[in-house]
């Protein structure tokens, strides 16, 4: 099968041409189904259709609300206005403290408590999530840098 | 004083810098004297660059906090070996560390590069003295690190507890050496494109500097997995971070320069798509290292974010990348197209290879500025994790190693694909052999981890068997098989070697993602939780003193499923200085696996939080990149391709003038 110099550069093109296609439809569908969500304690209270969908949540821990049983952590999420009750089995980040800013990574049950896949807190102390300050500033609750 | 004569020093290369440039620039066509200048200046600037970082390195030694940047990261009780790498544990340091590689890799092009072209090399050098003034003047301006301060604290403050150990050593050097290395690719790429010359020779000059800062990215991004996945406790080795993205995209991108570099020298194609990948992969390591740094992307990992610098570094990528694209889509059209061949070849292969990792390149770079994008726009706040990452990666990784072991079979110009699946039948049994066995071991059902297993053993054995189709193994007697053993080129080597490193690491990564175990327990001192057959016993608590931490260090016995014991310390520390905490998990290693336990805090009744795992095989994917990087360094040392060999084998066309 000779193919024509015209022919060998069409069969060429047309290969990359499916690859990409598929690729691309790949990462769009990926891009629609494979998210995650970033919503503060009160616009995660105001959405109760968001419960069971892996999202995160993010604020300060509210001080005085961390409860620990051996592996098993239960503490609150506070944006200043609302907070969410988060349970979490596992180890905490060395920097989770009451006060700090956190994020945690999982679904929010029926009875509206937070179980947490995975907990963030950055490896540095003055650290605040950009997504938690933000979340901060439109509670107005944003007093510039936490210490 | 020593610190103002680095500092001094540091504008002094500014300065040769800019006259690099122009002069380079300017006169590149003039002859030898101009090359000889934009030589010795590069060789000058290096000079002048090291001679600041060493000023810098002494006042980290001697603690001389009347420099702010010491003041701030180091501290007087810390070794001697994290006083030095301190100076690069934040961002001015790495920033002078930076320029000091790319000056580095300057001075290297001008002195090994004698036998260049001359005006090639006044124009490479003068590329290389622009982006130098560019970065060294941003560190002077935005970035000094040779800040005083007055008065003079008695302290230091101390660097981050998590950057104190040997991996800042090694991590950051091999990832810059990398990143900074394809600066000279994309010199080149510039060049080329200026003068119009561009022909095979041009992709024998590039492809060693090319293969020199793939094989140091790919020990830096490994490296930095291991660091990462010891250090930070979470027994996790890649988490599709941002500042992980950005590693691996310049990765991705220089692999598929090395194979296209590799058309282009054999046989004069794809020269438009292999600048076009020189000029990317640069661009994408300039985009790794300062979009983190720039502050508009947060990252587990960054230490070096100052968000107050994203404007002019963002100003300086849109110029430098714009740059140096807007430079491409007028001059691309100039290169003439080279030489032509069957869609089923060695050449119809590569491209493949290059489609599906620039594809690649293309999903990790959606992913990791899509959320960036959604907010620009007004959009909801998102983060796009592992999943995204895993269905397109992934997905877009499973072809390529499907058609990777076919690829070096196959004949250039016109190779025949039923001959190749019959060359590569007894690898391909051998494949479902080892697959089927490996499966029916661990008692699991076929599942999605067959086919990556599958894969895995297809890469490593297909690289092994063309080894053995090379010496025709079993086909001519034995002794002159042998004799072709000794006799094949160092690149046929490097190949296999390579292509079976890339097996290696995926067997390690598919076994250690699908039979993982894990374990979180509350236990006391005397008790014990068992994993995957091995016993850990929480035996002893002990309160000790580091140079410049108190620790809790715990023992652990841990007894294997063959009666042997071994003791794993893990360790909670306290930095005196910062009063910042830090976990030190313990890692036993059998054979290719490790068992792993992470220390959680004490609670009331006096019981520990212990979190342990067990991982099986995940070596396999570190020592898969160390024989990926070993088959860079072997393909490095051979003669035919000694950086800027002069030699081409037919005499190259006179280049046609650029205007």
């Amino acid at each position: 099968m000779a193919l024509t110099r015209k022919q060998k550069r069409l069969s060429i093109i047309a290969v990359l041409g499916i690859v990409l296609a598929l690729a691309t439809a790949l990462i769009l569908s990926a891009l629609r189904d494979e998210i995650v969500f970033f919503f503060s304690p009160t616009e995660l209270l105001e959405r109760p259709e968001l419960s069971g969908q892996p999202v995160r949540v993010g604020g300060l821990v509210l001080v005085d609300s961390w409860v620990r049983d051996g592996e098993n952590n239960a503490f609150a999420v506070s944006d200043g206005a609302s907070e969410v009750m988060v349970t979490y089995v596992g180890l905490l980040p060395d920097l989770f403290r009451e006060g700090q800013g956190v994020i945690a990574e999982g679904r929010l049950t029926e009875e509206g408590n937070f179980l947490a896949t995975t907990v963030l807190a950055k490896h540095d102390e003055n650290y605040i999530p950009k997504e938690v300050e933000q979340a901060l500033k439109e509670q107005g609750n944003w007093q510039g840098k936490y210490e | 004083m020593s610190i103002e004569l680095g500092h001094f020093a540091l504008i002094l290369a500014a300065a040769i810098a800019v006259g690099q440039t122009i002069v380079g620039f300017l006169f590149w066509r003039t002859g030898n004297r101009v090359t000889a200048f934009v030589r010795q200046a590069a060789v000058l600037q290096f000079l002048f660059i090291l001679v600041s970082f060493l000023a810098l390195v002494q006042s980290f030694v001697l603690s001389d906090f009347s420099v702010a940047l010491a003041y701030e990261y180091s501290h007087t009780q810390q070794p001697l070996i994290y006083k030095i790498t301190s100076v690069w544990g934040n961002h001015e340091g790495s920033m002078l560390l930076w320029v000091l590689i790319l000056a580095l890799f300057g001075a290297a092009v001008a002195v090994f590069g004698r036998n260049l072209p001359g005006d090639l090399l006044a124009l490479v050098l003068g590329v290389q003295g622009a982006l130098g003034a560019a970065f060294v003047f941003f560190t002077i301006f935005t970035s000094n690190p040779f800040e005083r301060m007055n008065p003079v604290p008695f302290e230091g403050r101390d660097l981050n507890p998590i950057l104190q150990d040997i991996g800042l050593a090694i991590h950051p050097p091999l990832l810059y050496v990398g990143y900074v290395g394809l600066s000279v690719c994309f010199s080149f790429a510039i060049a080329a494109l200026i003068s119009g010359r561009i022909d095979a020779a041009w992709a024998r000059w590039v492809r060693p500097w090319a293969l020199a800062s793939w094989t140091f990215l790919t020990l830096g991004i490994a490296m930095g997995s291991y660091w990462a996945y010891y250090e930070l406790g979470w027994g996790g080795w890649w988490f599709w971070d941002p500042v992980e993205n950005a590693s691996l995209m310049p990765w991705l991108a220089a692999t598929a320069l090395l194979h296209s570099a590799l058309v282009m020298e054999k046989r004069v194609a794809l020269k438009v798509w292999t600048i076009f990948l020189a000029i990317l992969a640069f661009s994408l390591s300039l985009l790794g290292t300062f979009l983190v740094r720039s502050g508009i992307l947060t990252s587990v990992h960054s230490f070096a974010a100052d968000p107050t610098r994203g404007l002019v570094i963002l100003a300086m990528l849109a110029v430098t990348i714009g740059g140096a694209f807007a430079l491409f889509a007028w001059r691309a059209k100039t290169l003439r197209v080279g030489g032509l061949f069957a869609p089923i070849s060695r050449e119809g292969a590569l491209i493949l290879n290059n489609l599906f990792l620039a594809t690649a390149v293309a999903a990790v770079m959606v992913g990791t500025l899509y959320p960036l994008i959604l907010q620009a726009f007004g959009g909801p706040m998102i983060s796009v994790g592992a999943p995204f990452f895993d269905l397109t990666f992934g997905a877009l990784m499973v072809p390529l190693l499907i058609l990777l072991p076919l690829g070096p079979f196959l004949a250039w110009k016109r190779g025949d694909f039923v001959a190749v699946i019959q060359r590569l039948a007894g690898a391909a049994g051998l494949t479902f052999l080892l697959t089927l066995v490996t499966v029916f071991l661990v008692g699991g059902q076929v599942s999605l981890a067959t086919l990556g297993l599958l894969l895995g053993f297809w890469v490593a054995i297909g690289a092994i068997a063309e080894i053995v189709d090379r010496v025709k193994l079993g086909r001519i007697p034995a002794g002159q098989s042998w004799l072709r053993l000794k006799g094949l080129p160092k690149t046929a080597w490097s190949t296999a070697l390579a292509h079976f490193g890339v097996g290696v690491a995926v067997l390690g990564i598919v076994s250690v993602s699908a039979w993982e175990t894990e374990k979180v327990v509350s236990i006391g001192v005397g008790e014990s939780v068992e994993l995957s057959g091995y016993e850990v016993r929480l035996s002893q608590v002990e309160q000790l003193a580091g140079s410049n931490y108190i620790a809790e260090r715990v023992k652990f016995d841990v007894t294997a499923p063959d009666q042997s014991v071994r003791s794993s310390f893990s360790e909670k520390r306290v930095y005196t200085a910062s009063r910042q905490p830090s976990t030190e998990a313990g890692i036993l290693t059998y054979g290719f696996s490790q068992f792993y336990i992470s220390l959680g805090d004490q609670d009331e009744s006096g019981n520990r939080v212990v979190r342990v795992w067990f991982k099986p095989y995940i070596t396999l994917m570190w020592y898969g990149s160390l024989i990926m990087a070993l088959a860079g360094f072997l393909s490095l040392s051979d003669r035919r391709l000694r950086v800027g060999a002069p030699k081409t084998a037919r005499p190259t066309p006179q280049p046609e003038p650029a205007q």
